[in-house]
């Protein structure tokens, strides 16, 4: 029981943290970013070339290491998700809905088979492999990389969550998702905010990457298919749009897999997930923290 | 970009000059001199190769028409159609194994179960925004196809073979290559010919209404909700057809068959050529099936160019390169964001 209570978080820590990307592009400009899912496998490829291209790390210092890769990784990521948005969805604002998810999907699909062109379509064996002690607390086992991840990603959102509460960008890109036209009227760069947001939506995705690809040890061209989809469920339960919402789903989805894998099976993990999307989106489609949203015309 | 669109209000002498290709492309026999092509072409080359191909992009084109009832015409973006043609396949090849029934004999079941599956998936969430159900579609396609291989009675990973062949009557066989592409080109066109009736139709009029400004549809006394569950029952169906021409063909299915990559691919067929126009639409599918067979030697960097082509074609022609007439402009949105766009305010 406490095992499945510690997966769930640990997994759901990773699922916040790309939920959390999805739900600010949501909230600002009301896009859903298919090619959020494909950043995250970005990142873990570039964590693993820059880490080849270093060659040979001492054991002793992966964790240090593995920082400063997150670092670049988060720096390149970030800078993609500025470009996408600068060269795909930029032009497309104020088109039908349709043709922006279109495009969404095509950017998905080029980074999915750029990669795969550049890296070789196998699966690719992480550089460093985050290993360490595994003790037993309250009758689960635990293991050092899980609770060094955890803490990462705990930071991560702290961080963010302090960026978009205090900071004078931060009230620019929640006064955009309120009304973006009276934003540009109070003299808001929109523009800007709208590239930093993806900036700090993609680079998050891209730590997240760094720290799977450390974490499983193994990275391939379509890893962010599946979790890209359960992060926008986990979006979805939060209440898409809103931050904490994505954090608080993001643990909530870890839980529900970790007690569905339990009771049904490992197989049905995905389906579990998003039957979960489904139900939600029947019953509640606000999630648990949105505000219900009329529509206006 | 507005000079491209046609507009059906403005007076016809509004539209530019057609050139001979346009006009052919216009002209009322086209589909019937596609048939006639496609009839003729295996005289020319009927090795078994150059058959399996063709056969395979014509189930294509069915697919394509199928979704371009959902996406082109009703304008809800479905990513995770090939769930449909899975449900088709499955369920005929089932039966007709587990019956020893020709695959002809499935058709009634099929369509049943591809009826189901598509009120199933669009009844709770055809409600919602356009964008959800973009991605509860793709979440259904990966259930369907996770089910399948976790299921014995699907066969697992491995699927079902050894499905039996469509019809066989004393000695003739529907099952022989070449008869068998006759077949499913003649089952194709008539498919073809009946979403591009459907398009013409009141309901399909409703559904480019809905695509166009479901609010504005709504208040004219549509039933959007039920219009718009018509549009992914069709397309269900047409899947369905598919999927029973592919086990047909075949005759094995496997949950490998249904990834997304295909449902995307059956995407950029409709998306490429030209949303909402049939003809568009046959055309992108025999590209997007065909041209690979062509470029061979460039396969690593196929999809990627796909996915390039999708991105330039929503940016600087989103009606895809061969749009259907009468497409009416789009919602201008909010002036100051195309501006915002553009660069001019800041």
């Amino acid at each position: 029981m406490i095992q499945l209570i510690w997966d769930g978080l640990f997994v759901g820590s990773f699922y916040a943290l790309i939920a959390l990307g999805y739900s600010m592009v949501y909230g600002i400009i009301k896009l859903l970013n298919f090619a959020h899912g494909d950043i995250y496998m970005l990142g873990a490829f570039i964590g693993f070339a820059v880490l080849t291209s270093v060659g040979g790390i001492p054991a002793s210092l992966s964790i240090g290491a593995l920082l400063v890769v997150m670092l670049v990784s988060m720096l390149l990521t970030g800078t993609a998700g500025v470009l996408i948005e600068r060269l795909a969805y930029r032009p497309l604002r104020g088109a039908p809905r349709l043709a922006v998810l279109i495009t969404a999907v095509g950017v998905s699909f080029s980074l999915e088979y750029g990669i795969s062109a550049l890296a070789g379509p196998n699966p690719r064996a992480f550089p460093i492999r985050l290993e360490g002690n595994v003790f037993v607390l309250l009758g689960a086992r635990i293991s050092l990389p899980q609770i060094i991840l955890m803490l990462i990603a705990a930071m991560l959102m702290v961080l963010l969550n302090f960026y978009v509460e205090k900071t004078s960008t931060g009230r620019a890109m929640r006064a955009i998702s309120l009304d973006r036209n009276a934003s540009l009227l109070m003299g808001i760069n929109v523009n800007q905010v709208i590239s930093r947001t993806f900036f700090i939506g993609s680079a998050l995705a891209g730590a997240a990457g760094v720290m799977a690809g450390a974490y499983y040890g193994k990275i391939d061209f379509l890893m962010g298919f599946i979790i890209g989809l359960k992060a926008f469920t986990a979006a979805v339960i939060g209440g898409i749009g809103n931050i904490k919402g994505a954090m608080l789903g993001g643990l909530v989805l870890g839980f529900v897999e970790a007690f569905g894998a339990e009771w049904f099976g490992g197989q049905w993990r995905d389906v579990f997930a998003f039957a979960v999307l489904i139900l939600f989106l029947t019953l509640r489609p606000t999630g648990i923290l949105g505000q219900r949203v009329t529509e206006r015309v | 970009m507005s000079e491209n669109v046609d507009t059906t209000l403005a007076p016809r002498t509004t539209r530019p000059p057609a050139s001979p290709i346009s006009r052919l492309f216009e002209s009322k026999q086209l589909g019937w001199i596609a048939l006639a092509i496609a009839l003729l072409i295996p005289l020319l080359i009927a090795t078994p190769y150059s058959l399996n191909v063709m056969t395979t992009a014509a189930i294509f084109v069915l697919l394509a028409s199928g979704l371009n009832i959902v996406v082109g015409y009703c304008g809800l973006l479905d990513l995770g159609y090939i769930a449909f043609m899975a449900v088709g396949a499955y369920t005929a090849g089932i039966i007709a194994k587990a019956f020893d029934l020709p695959l002809i004999f499935t058709i009634p079941a099929v369509i049943i179960m591809t009826v189901l599956a598509g009120l199933i998936i669009g009844a709770p969430t055809l409600r919602l925004r356009s964008d959800y159900l973009a991605i509860v579609t793709l979440g259904f396609g990966e259930i369907t196809r996770i089910t399948a291989n976790n299921l014995s009675i699907t066969g697992g990973p491995s699927g079902i073979f050894g499905i039996p062949g469509l019809l066989k009557i004393g000695d003739f066989d529907l099952q022989e290559p070449a008869v068998f592409y006759y077949v499913t080109v003649l089952v194709v066109a008539a498919f073809v010919l009946a979403a591009a009736r459907l398009g013409k139709s009141r309901l399909g009029r409703a559904w480019r209404f809905v695509r166009e400004d479901e609010d504005a549809a709504e208040a004219m006394g549509i039933h959007t909700y039920k219009v718009k569950l018509m549009a992914y029952i069709f397309g269900a169906v047409w899947g369905g057809f598919g999927g029973i021409l592919f086990a047909a063909h075949l005759s094995a299915v496997s949950p490998q068959s249904f990834v997304f990559l295909q449902s995307a691919l059956v995407l950029m067929a409709v998306v490429l050529g030209g949303m909402g126009n049939m003809r568009g639409v046959v055309i992108g599918a025999l590209v997007i099936s065909l041209l690979p067979e062509l470029l061979r030697d460039l396969s690593t960097y196929r999809y990627l160019v796909f996915g390039l082509l999708l991105v330039v074609v929503m940016v600087f022609r989103p009606q895809g390169f061969w749009p259907a007439r009468g497409y009416e402009p789009e919602r201008m949105g909010d002036v100051s964001d195309r501006r915002l766009a553009k660069g001019t305010v800041r």
